[in-house]
C-alpha cells in the first residue's frame, strides 16, 4: 500500500514536473499524416508535416522568396547543370554529417521509376557528387522554377538508408514494411518521439539543429480528429491548442468565446471541376463532355455567388481563372467568373443535343473545403437545367483511382501549384498533354497542341515577365476552351487558444510550427 | 370440396376476427397501455411514410428540386422559417419535414424487406434442417455456427462495404438499399432458422407427423401445413424485435458513412450529415431526424416487448 | 469429457477456418490488390510483375492455404494505407479497446444488477415500471446518437470530461493503459457508458426475470415462512441463485461489445481497433479489415468455447445434449 502511494506520488510528480516545463503544442488536425516517408506519397499535406523534421537544399521565406536551407548558396554552371554548395556542420538526428554523398542517395531515391514524387521534379535529370560539399545537378531546362521545386525534396542520410535497406522507395509489394515509414532520420527542427497512426504523433524539440530557432516548442503532439464536430468541441474544451482545420460554419460559434482566436483567409488551391475528355466514356458511350458547348453550358450552369455565400459563408473566393491571384501567372483580366446563366445554358445543352445525358460526378468527402456540400450543390444546379448528373463520393484513397484511371466522367481536382509556386505548375501538369514528365495530372486525357507549345515556350524563356505573359496567355486559351472549370479559391481557417502566439499561416496553409510560440 | 373452397373464406374471415378478439392476445394487448402507444405510433409512421409523396412539400433524393438559397432555414415558429417548410431545411435546401418522411420510408422499407427475406430462408431452411436431418441439417447448421461466430455489425459492414464497391456507380443509388437488405439478412437468418429446425424436430417426432407420413403425404406438405404453423410463435416475437435492430443496423451503417448515400439518405444518412453541424446553430438538421428515428424503434420494441410477455408461457 | 473437448475444439476451428475463408475472399475480390497498391506512377510491367509476386496467379486453394498459414502466425501482410504490418498496427489498438470493453462490462453489471433485483422486488410500483419503460428507450436508441447526446452534455455544455481520445497513457510493456492517469479514467467516462448502456438492459431485465422466477419458487416461500430476513432473502438466495446465467450472458457478451464498440470508438474518436476498422472500410484497406475479421472472431469463438466448456465441467448432462 505504501509502495504504491509513493509510486502514485512518483508518478504525479513526474507529470507536474513535465507540463511546468515543457512547452507543448496540442494540435488537433481533420487528417493523419499518411507515412513518416516523405517520399511516399505526393500530398502537400503530408510534405508539410515532415518539413518539421526533414529538410530540403531550399526553402521557402513566409513571403515565398526561396532561401538557403541545407545548401547556402548555388548556381548555373552551365545552362542545365546547377552547382549547389552545402551547408557544412548539418547534423542528422542520429550524429552523422550531412554531405555531398546523402543528396545523391537522396534524388537517386526520389528520382527512381517507382518513387510517387518523381513528377514534383519534371525537370530533373541526374545528380553528381563535385567535392563532400558540393554537387551538381543536371536538368532538361534551365527554368529557375527548378530552386522553387527543390523545396519540396527533402534530404535522408545515405549510410541510415543503406543500413535500414531503404535505398529505394518503399517496395509496396514487399511482405515487410518499409523502415522509413515508421523511422525517421532528418535535420529539421523537430524529431518524431512516437508516432500511433490515427492516434497521436509527437513530436519534440530537436538542440541540435543547425538553425536558430524562432519557436519556443519542446513538443508537438499531433492528433488527427476527422469529425468536425469533434474538432470544435475538442478546441472549445481545450483539449487541443490550435487546429489548422477550423470548419467554416463554425467559425461564428469559435469566434464568440473569449479564449480562442481565429485566424481565416482563402487558399491557394482552385477548386475545378473537370471532364473525362477521352473518345469514349467508360460505359462506353460517345463522350459528350468533347463537345465545348457542353462544358460552356455546364459552366453557366453553376450559380458560383450561391456557393460562396451559402457553402462557403462568405469565405472562399470566387474563380474565373484557373489560378488563384497570389500565383505567377495570374490576370486580374482573365480573373471575371463566368456568368450565370441556367437559360443560355438550358440553350447549349440543346444545341448540343445533350439534354438529359447521364453521367457520374466524382467527388471525395476527405479533400477540399465542404466537397460533400459543393458536390451536392452542383449536382441539384446541373440537374435543374436538364443534365442527369449523378454523384459519387467517398474517401480520397478509393476515388484518386478513379480519377486517375479515367474511370470517372467528370472530377473535382484541387491544384494550389505546389510546390512552385507559379501557374507553370498547372500548365504543364495538368494542362498539358500527358507524355512523360508532363501532365501526370491530365486526368481527362485532353490535348491541345497549341497550349502545349506555349508551355514549352514558357519553360525555356528566361525573363521573367515574358515568360508570366505567356502563361497568362495559355491561361487564357485553357478559358476559352473550357478545359477546365475554376469555382473558387477555398477558405482556410486556423482556430487556436489565445495561449498561441506567432503562428504563421500563409495562402500555402501549411503548418510551419518551428516559428510557433506559446505561453508568452 | 369446391363448394367449401368457395365459402370458406368470408366465413373464415368473420370467425377469425371474431376469435382473434376473443383471444388472450387480444386481451392482453388492450390492457397493456405501452403495447398501445407502440402499435398507434408505428401506424402513425408508417402511414406517413407511405403516403410521403402525397404529403411532404418537395422530393428531397430530386436534386433538381433542392435549391441552395433556401438553405439551413428554421423550423418555420422560428424568426425566419419560411412555409412550407415546416420543420427547417438542411445546408442543401433540403426540407426537413420531406427528407424525414423520405427517409424512414427507406428505413421502414429496409426494415421490413430485410426481416421477409431472413424470415422466407431462416424458415425454409430451418424446416428443410429439422425435416430431414442428417448432412443437409449438419452442413447448414454449420454455415449457420460461422455466422453466429461473427458479430452481426461486422458481417452488415463487411458486406456492405465490399458489395457497394463492387456495384458501378450508376447503380450504386438503386443497389445501396438492396445490400443492406442482404448484409442484414446474412446474419438475420441464422436465428430463425435454428428455432425453426428445434421445433420441427420435436414435432417430428409426434404422432400426428408420423401418421402423415404413413399416409405418404409430401413432405412439403407436411412442413407447410402442419409443423409450420406450429412454431410461429416465437418466430412472431423474434420477427418484431429484428425489425427494430434491422432498423438500427441500417441506421448505425448510414451513419457510418457505408449504409444508404447522401443523394437518398435514410434516417442515418441524414444524422450523420447533419452531425458535421452539430456547433453552427442548425441544430434542426440533427434533431428532427433522431428524435424521429427514436420514435420508430421505441414503438417497435414497445411491440415487440409486450408481445414477448404476451406470448411467454411462463409469465402469463 | 475428453471427447467433448475436442469436438468442441474443433469445431471452434472450423469455424476459425470459415471466418478466413471469408476474410480471404475479401481479401482476394474486393478490388484488385495491384491496383489498390500500385501508385499512379507505376508502368503496366511493374504491375503485372507486382501480380505475379504476390501470388495473384495461383490456384485459389493455394492462396488460401497461404493465407491461412500466414493468419495463423498472425501475418496478414501490410496496411495499403499507411505501409504498417497489421499486426503491428492491431496489437497497438487492442488494449483501448479491451480496457473499454472491460470497464463498459464491468458498469453493465455494476448498475445492471441492482435495477434489476429492484424492479424484481418491487415489481408494480411506478418507479419499477418506468425503469422497465426507460429500458426499452435503452434498447432503442442506436448507440451513436447515446454517444452524440453525451458528448453534447458532458463535454461540450457541462465541459466536466474530455469529448475525445483516450487522454494521457501509461505504458506498461506492449499494454498501453489510461486506467493510471486522471485525463484516462475522466476520457473512459462517456464512451464506457455509451457502450455500455445496450448491456445495462440486458443485464437489468435479466436479472429482473430470473430474480422473479426464484422468488416464486418453493425454498425461497419456505425460507419466508422460516422467518428469514427479506433483505436476506433477496439478496443471500435468490440474487445467488440467479447470478449464474448473468454471468454467462455478461462472458460471451464481451464478444460483440469489443465489436460494437467499434460504433462508440467512431463517436468518440477512441484509438482503439474499432476505429482502425472503420477508417480501413472506408479506405478499403483491405489487409487491416481482413486481420481485424479475424481477430475479432477469434476473441468471439474463445470465449464462447470457453463458456460451453466451463458449463460441461459444472453441468455433465450438457456433454450428451451436444453431441
Amino acid at each position: 500500500m505504501k509502495l504504491r502511494k509513493h509510486l502514485l506520488a512518483g508518478l504525479a510528480f513526474a507529470f507536474l514536473a513535465s507540463t511546468a516545463q515543457a512547452e507543448t503544442l496540442r494540435w488537433g488536425s481533420p487528417r493523419d499524416i499518411f507515412s513518416l516517408d516523405p517520399y511516399s506519397y505526393g500530398s502537400t499535406s503530408n510534405l508539410a508535416f515532415l518539413n518539421h523534421v526533414y529538410e530540403g537544399l531550399t526553402r521557402y521565406t513566409p513571403e515565398f522568396v526561396v532561401e538557403p536551407a541545407l545548401a547556402t548558396n548555388w548556381e548555373l554552371v552551365s545552362e542545365k547543370v546547377w552547382r549547389f554548395h552545402l551547408r557544412k556542420g548539418v547534423k542528422f538526428q542520429n550524429g552523422a554529417d550531412f554531405t555531398a554523398d546523402d543528396v545523391v542517395a537522396s534524388m537517386a531515391r526520389v528520382s527512381h521509376p517507382t518513387s510517387p514524387l518523381r513528377g514534383n521534379i519534371p525537370a530533373y535529370v541526374s545528380t553528381t557528387k563535385v567535392d563532400d560539399y558540393t554537387v551538381d545537378i543536371e536538368v532538361n531546362t534551365p527554368s529557375p522554377l527548378f530552386l522553387n521545386d527543390m523545396t519540396n525534396i527533402f534530404m535522408f542520410d545515405k549510410d541510415w538508408l543503406i543500413e535500414n535497406k531503404s535505398e529505394l522507395p518503399t517496395d509496396v509489394g514487399g511482405k515487410v514494411e518499409g523502415y522509413t515509414t515508421y523511422h525517421t532520420n532528418g535535420t529539421g527542427p523537430f524529431i518524431v518521439e512516437s508516432r500511433v497512426p490515427d492516434s497521436k504523433t509527437v513530436l519534440v524539440k530537436n538542440n541540435g539543429w543547425w538553425d536558430t530557432p524562432k519557436h519556443n516548442l519542446d513538443r508537438i503532439e499531433f492528433t488527427p480528429i476527422t469529425s468536425a464536430a469533434t474538432r470544435v468541441a475538442a478546441l472549445l474544451s481545450g483539449e487541443i491548442d490550435l487546429t489548422d482545420g477550423a470548419p467554416v460554419q463554425d467559425l461564428d460559434r469559435l469566434k464568440s468565446d473569449p479564449n480562442i482566436k481565429v485566424v481565416e483567409r482563402s487558399d491557394l488551391r482552385t477548386i475545378h471541376l473537370v471532364f473525362n475528355r477521352k473518345d469514349k466514356l467508360n460505359d462506353g458511350r460517345d463522350n459528350f463532355f468533347n463537345d465545348i458547348k457542353v462544358r460552356q453550358a455546364i459552366d453557366h450552369a453553376i450559380d458560383r455567388q450561391l456557393i460562396f455565400k451559402r457553402v462557403m459563408r462568405g469565405k472562399s473566393h470566387v474563380a474565373g481563372t484557373m489560378v488563384a491571384p497570389e500565383i505567377p501567372g495570374y490576370s486580374a483580366e482573365l480573373d471575371v467568373p463566368t456568368a450565370y446563366d441556367p437559360e443560355l445554358s438550358k440553350k447549349l445543352l440543346e444545341e448540343a443535343g445533350a439534354v438529359g445525358t447521364e453521367f457520374t460526378l466524382v467527388c471525395m468527402n476527405d479533400e477540399s473545403v465542404n466537397e460533400e456540400d459543393v458536390c451536392s450543390a452542383l449536382v441539384s444546379m446541373l440537374s435543374r437545367v436538364g443534365l442527369k448528373p449523378t454523384l459519387d463520393i467517398g474517401p480520397r484513397a478509393v476515388q484518386a483511382p478513379k480519377r486517375a484511371g479515367g474511370k470517372s466522367d467528370a472530377y473535382m481536382i484541387g491544384w494550389a501549384n505546389e510546390p512552385t509556386l507559379d501557374a507553370y505548375s498547372l500548365l504543364i501538369q495538368v494542362l498539358s498533354t500527358r507524355e512523360g514528365a508532363a501532365g501526370v495530372a491530365n486526368y481527362g486525357g485532353w490535348s491541345y497542341p497549341e497550349l502545349d507549345a506555349m508551355v514549352k515556350k514558357a519553360a525555356v524563356e528566361m525573363d521573367r515577365d515574358k515568360r508570366l505573359a505567356i502563361e497568362t496567355e495559355a491561361l487564357k486559351f485553357a478559358k476559352d476552351q473550357v478545359i477546365m472549370i475554376p469555382l473558387h479559391q477555398q477558405p482556410m481557417a486556423w482556430a487556436m487558444s489565445k495561449e498561441v502566439t506567432d503562428v504563421t499561416i500563409r495562402a500555402d496553409n501549411k503548418p510551419r510550427h518551428w516559428l510557433t510560440r506559446i505561453g508568452d | 370440396m369446391t363448394d367449401q373452397a368457395q365459402e370458406t373464406p368470408s366465413t373464415a374471415k368473420i370467425g377469425r376476427l371474431a376469435r382473434w378478439r376473443q383471444s388472450d392476445l387480444w386481451w392482453s394487448f388492450t390492457r397493456s397501455p405501452s403495447a398501445i402507444a407502440g402499435a398507434l405510433i408505428l401506424t402513425l409512421l408508417i402511414l406517413a411514410a407511405l403516403a410521403a409523396p402525397l404529403i411532404s412539400p418537395q422530393n428531397p433524393f430530386d436534386p433538381a428540386q433542392l435549391d441552395l438559397w433556401n438553405s439551413e432555414l428554421p423550423p418555420i415558429w422560428q424568426a425566419d422559417g419560411q412555409w412550407p417548410f415546416i420543420l427547417g431545411t438542411d445546408t442543401q435546401g433540403r426540407d426537413m419535414l420531406s427528407a424525414i418522411l423520405y427517409g424512414s420510408r427507406i428505413s421502414i422499407l429496409i426494415g421490413v424487406c430485410s426481416v421477409i427475406l431472413s424470415l422466407t430462408v431462416g424458415l425454409s431452411l430451418g424446416l428443410v434442417a429439422g425435416y430431414f436431418g442428417g448432412i443437409v441439417d449438419n452442413v447448414l447448421m454449420r454455415i449457420g455456427d460461422v455466422l453466429l461466430s461473427i458479430p452481426t455489425i461486422l458481417i452488415a459492414i463487411l458486406v456492405s462495404a465490399v458489395a457497394r464497391q463492387m456495384l458501378p456507380p450508376e447503380l450504386r443509388d438503386v443497389g445501396s438499399a438492396a445490400v443492406l437488405v442482404l448484409a442484414i439478412t446474412l446474419s438475420a437468418w441464422v436465428q430463425y432458422a435454428r428455432t425453426v429446425r428445434a421445433q420441427t424436430i420435436v414435432e417430428r417426432g409426434k404422432e400426428y407427423v408420423q401418421a402423415a407420413r404413413l399416409l405418404k403425404t409430401p413432405a412439403r406438405r407436411i412442413m407447410l401445413n402442419h409443423i409450420l404453423p406450429n412454431t410461429l410463435t416465437p418466430i412472431m416475437v423474434a420477427a418484431t424485435l429484428n425489425f427494430g435492430m434491422a432498423i438500427l443496423t441500417e441506421a448505425t451503417l448510414s451513419f457510418l458513412g457505408i449504409g444508404m448515400p447522401p443523394s437518398q439518405p435514410s434516417l442515418g444518412t441524414l444524422i450523420r450529415l447533419g452531425n458535421q453541424f452539430l456547433f453552427s446553430g442548425v441544430w434542426w438538421v440533427v434533431l428532427f431526424p433522431v428524435l424521429q428515428l427514436c420514435l420508430l424503434v421505441v414503438s417497435v420494441n414497445l411491440l415487440g416487448d409486450w408481445l414477448r410477455d404476451a406470448l411467454n408461457p411462463k409469465l402469463r | 469429457m475428453i471427447v467433448f473437448l475436442i469436438k468442441r475444439l474443433a469445431n471452434a476451428v472450423l469455424v476459425m477456418l470459415a471466418v478466413a475463408l471469408m476474410a480471404f475472399m475479401i481479401f482476394r475480390f474486393a478490388g484488385d490488390p495491384v491496383e489498390l497498391m500500385a501508385n499512379e506512377q507505376m508502368s503496366q510491367a511493374d504491375r503485372l510483375e507486382l501480380r505475379e509476386k504476390l501470388g495473384l496467379n495461383d490456384p485459389f486453394v493455394t492462396q488460401y492455404v497461404r493465407f491461412v498459414v500466414n493468419a495463423a502466425q498472425g501475418d496478414f501482410g501490410i496496411s495499403y494505407r499507411n505501409g504498417q504490418d497489421v499486426m503491428t498496427l492491431i496489437a497497438e489498438r487492442f488494449p483501448a479497446t479491451i480496457e473499454l470493453a472491460l470497464v463498459a462490462t464491468a458498469l453493465s453489471l455494476l448498475i445492471g444488477i441492482p435495477l434489476g433485483v429492484l424492479t424484481a422486488i418491487h415489481r408494480g410500483r411506478w418507479y419499477s415500471e418506468g425503469l422497465q419503460f426507460v429500458s426499452i428507450i435503452g434498447v432503442s436508441l442506436p448507440s451513436f446518437v447515446v454517444g452524440i447526446l453525451l458528448i453534447l452534455v458532458f463535454a461540450v455544455s457541462l465541459g466536466l470530461v474530455p469529448a475525445f481520445g483516450r487522454g494521457d497513457v501509461v505504458q506498461i510493456g506492449w499494454w498501453s493503459t489510461g486506467l493510471l492517469t486522471a485525463s484516462g479514467r475522466a476520457s473512459l467516462l462517456l464512451p464506457s457508458f455509451a457502450l455500455a448502456l445496450y448491456q445495462i438492459t440486458l443485464v437489468m431485465r435479466l436479472v429482473r426475470a430470473e430474480m422473479m422466477e426464484v422468488l416464486r419458487s418453493d425454498f425461497v416461500k419456505f425460507a419466508r415462512a422460516r422467518g428469514v430476513p427479506r433483505w436476506r432473502i433477496n439478496f443471500r438466495h435468490a440474487l445467488r441463485n440467479c447470478l449464474m446465467p448473468v454471468v454467462t450472458m455478461t462472458a460471451m457478451n464481451v464478444g460483440s461489445l469489443i465489436a460494437f464498440a467499434l460504433i462508440t470508438e467512431t463517436v468518440f474518436q477512441w484509438p482503439g481497433m474499432g476505429m482502425l476498422f472503420i477508417q480501413a472500410v472506408t479506405f478499403l484497406d483491405i489487409p487491416v479489415m481482413a486481420g481485424y475479421l479475424c481477430i475479432v472472431s477469434f476473441i468471439f469463438v474463445t470465449l464462447n468455447t470457453l463458456v460451453d466448456i466451463a458449463y460441461a465441467v459444472i453441468d455433465p448432462r450438457l456433454r450428451d445434449a451436444t453431441r
